[in-house]
């Protein structure tokens, strides 16, 4: 790989500018660990495990519940910058360590947060036409006419077969369908940002689930075209809703032959204290800066590859 | 037989893909965030060449397809096989119209080729990307006219026909890209 010191020094100006606008409005920045006894159980994400000192241990593949504690612990509105983690993910967009920005906003919703986001991103680059937004049910049924609310599993299976060649879909679930429609088609649609809010409740993650709509999370994606480029939720404060997700993650990784991963109880005791209410947000920051290079692939940004995948 | 996982997915693996062997073009790894992986993949089907496009689930396998490629000596048609010898063990294979394909126009027999082998027998011939061959007809050449522009039809000593500079003549060498098919340079001597 090339080294490229102009992309270095952008990427330290942008970490700057970043703490300038936390800084600003009173934000703590705050350096949690990378490795950790627990990890995230979500099916789709597999933790990279290391042993130290004997002991088994995970690195982390965000700083989620490092920080969550953080808040309970009466930190305040808090932020970081990190790498993170997660194994089998290489591609033109994904690489095993990237560096996130992670920040909870207290007394937000996930809408506040979409502005607060739009806000930072604004300071960071020139952003020629203004951010769209429109609800995942909005863009099924704008850009493939499935409308979600009805559409049964062979309703998706049949417009995924009619978007995307050469798959088998009886090996795929509702989600899957729904991911690979999102990720391959509607987002090809996207110019410019997007967010894309109001979440099935089956992809609600760590969303608060809406309360006059349980069918959807209160939880948003932002785009850059078709590239995803942030994650964030209206968090959920509630810890017996907050251990049910975990096993069940746990139960469905088991169905789908992976290991089961211990649940992180610290978190968990934590969240019965009481966390204050909140929304958070991760963003993929080498995804950002491939946007502001218009690089091609994530690998060009990073400040060295180690791995020469 | 072995199989490939996904995650093993690159350029130039063979794999079987519905009972036939295939070599993977491109592989292009995408997942949402908080979603499941998938694999897109360019794959050529080696016995008819089709490029298909395929969507596998990220952890899916495919089995490993014995297929190696070879370079061997192109020695004669017989009117119904191509005979190819690797030089060293003076192995010979016989390979049929359909393993030829489209590069039958470049064959010129004691020249070496890339043989595809599904299972021992050829199912592929890759001809060099450049080859240095006779013309053996063409118009009359017109003479001084070296500048660029006009072209002619030549008939090659392997069969293939090029377009040509009008001023090269029937027995001179022309340095040609099989890929395209285009004119590259003649070949002085």
């Amino acid at each position: 790989m090339q080294f490229q010191l102009e992309n270095i020094k952008t990427r330290a100006l942008v970490y700057q500018k970043i703490r300038a606008f936390f800084n600003a409005i009173d934000y703590l920045e705050v350096d949690t660990p990378l490795l950790g006894k627990a990890t995230n159980t979500d099916i789709h994400i597999q933790s990279i495990q290391a042993v130290t000192c004997d002991r088994q241990v995970y690195l982390q593949t965000s700083p989620e519940f490092s920080m969550k504690r953080l808040l309970v612990a009466g930190s305040g509105s808090i932020y970081q910058i990190c790498h993170a983690f997660r194994d089998e993910e290489k591609g033109r967009y994904h690489h095993p360590e990237f560096t996130l920005l992670e920040w909870y906003s207290c007394g937000f919703d996930y809408h506040a947060l979409m502005n607060q986001l739009e806000q930072l991103i604004g300071n960071l680059l020139d952003v020629a036409q203004p951010f769209q937004r429109i609800s995942y049910f909005e863009c099924f049924k704008t850009h493939l006419h499935l409308d979600l609310k009805s559409a049964r599993l062979d309703d998706c299976r049949q417009c995924v077969a009619e978007h995307i060649s050469g798959i088998d879909t009886l090996l795929l679930n509702r989600d899957d369908c729904l991911d690979l429609l999102i990720s391959q088609v509607i987002s090809k649609q996207f110019k410019g940002f997007t967010f894309v809010y109001d979440y099935p409740s089956s992809q609600a993650s760590l969303a608060k689930l809406k309360r006059s709509n349980p069918e959807v999370a209160e939880r948003f994606e932002l785009f850059f075209n078709d590239l995803e480029l942030a994650n964030g939720f209206s968090e959920l404060t509630d810890s017996t809703e907050q251990r049910a997700r975990f096993e069940q993650d746990n139960a469905r990784r088991v169905e789908s032959g992976l290991e089961s991963y211990l649940i992180d109880e610290d978190f968990l005791q934590a969240l019965e204290r009481g966390m204050p209410e909140c929304a958070g947000v991760a963003v993929g920051l080498d995804r950002l800066l491939m946007v502001m290079f218009e690089e091609e692939s994530l690998k060009s940004v990073l400040t060295l590859d180690t791995l020469n995948f | 037989m072995a199989s490939y996982s996904t995650n093993e997915f690159r350029g130039g693996l063979k794999v079987m893909l519905d009972g036939d062997p295939c070599s993977i073009i491109e592989n292009e790894f995408v997942k949402p965030g908080k979603g499941q992986a998938f694999n897109r993949v360019k794959i050529r089907n080696l016995k008819t060449g089709r490029v298909l496009d395929k969507t596998f689930k990220s952890g899916e396998s495919l089995e490993a397809a014995d297929v190696i490629d070879v370079d061997m000596q192109y020695l004669y048609d017989d009117g119904e096989f191509y005979h190819f010898m690797v030089p060293d063990t003076f192995e010979q294979h016989p390979a049929d119209r359909t393993a030829v394909g489209d590069a039958n126009i470049w064959l010129k027999p004691q020249d070496m080729y890339e043989v595809t082998l599904y299972n021992g027998a050829p199912i592929g011939i890759t001809p060099p990307n450049f080859v240095e061959l006779e013309i053996t007809d063409t118009d009359p050449g017109l003479k001084g006219d070296t500048a660029q522009g006009g072209t002619k039809p030549a008939t090659l000593e392997s069969g293939a026909v090029v377009k040509v500079p009008l001023f090269l003549e029937i027995g001179e060498k022309v340095r040609v890209d099989t890929r395209s098919g285009d004119y590259m340079s003649r070949v002085k001597g």
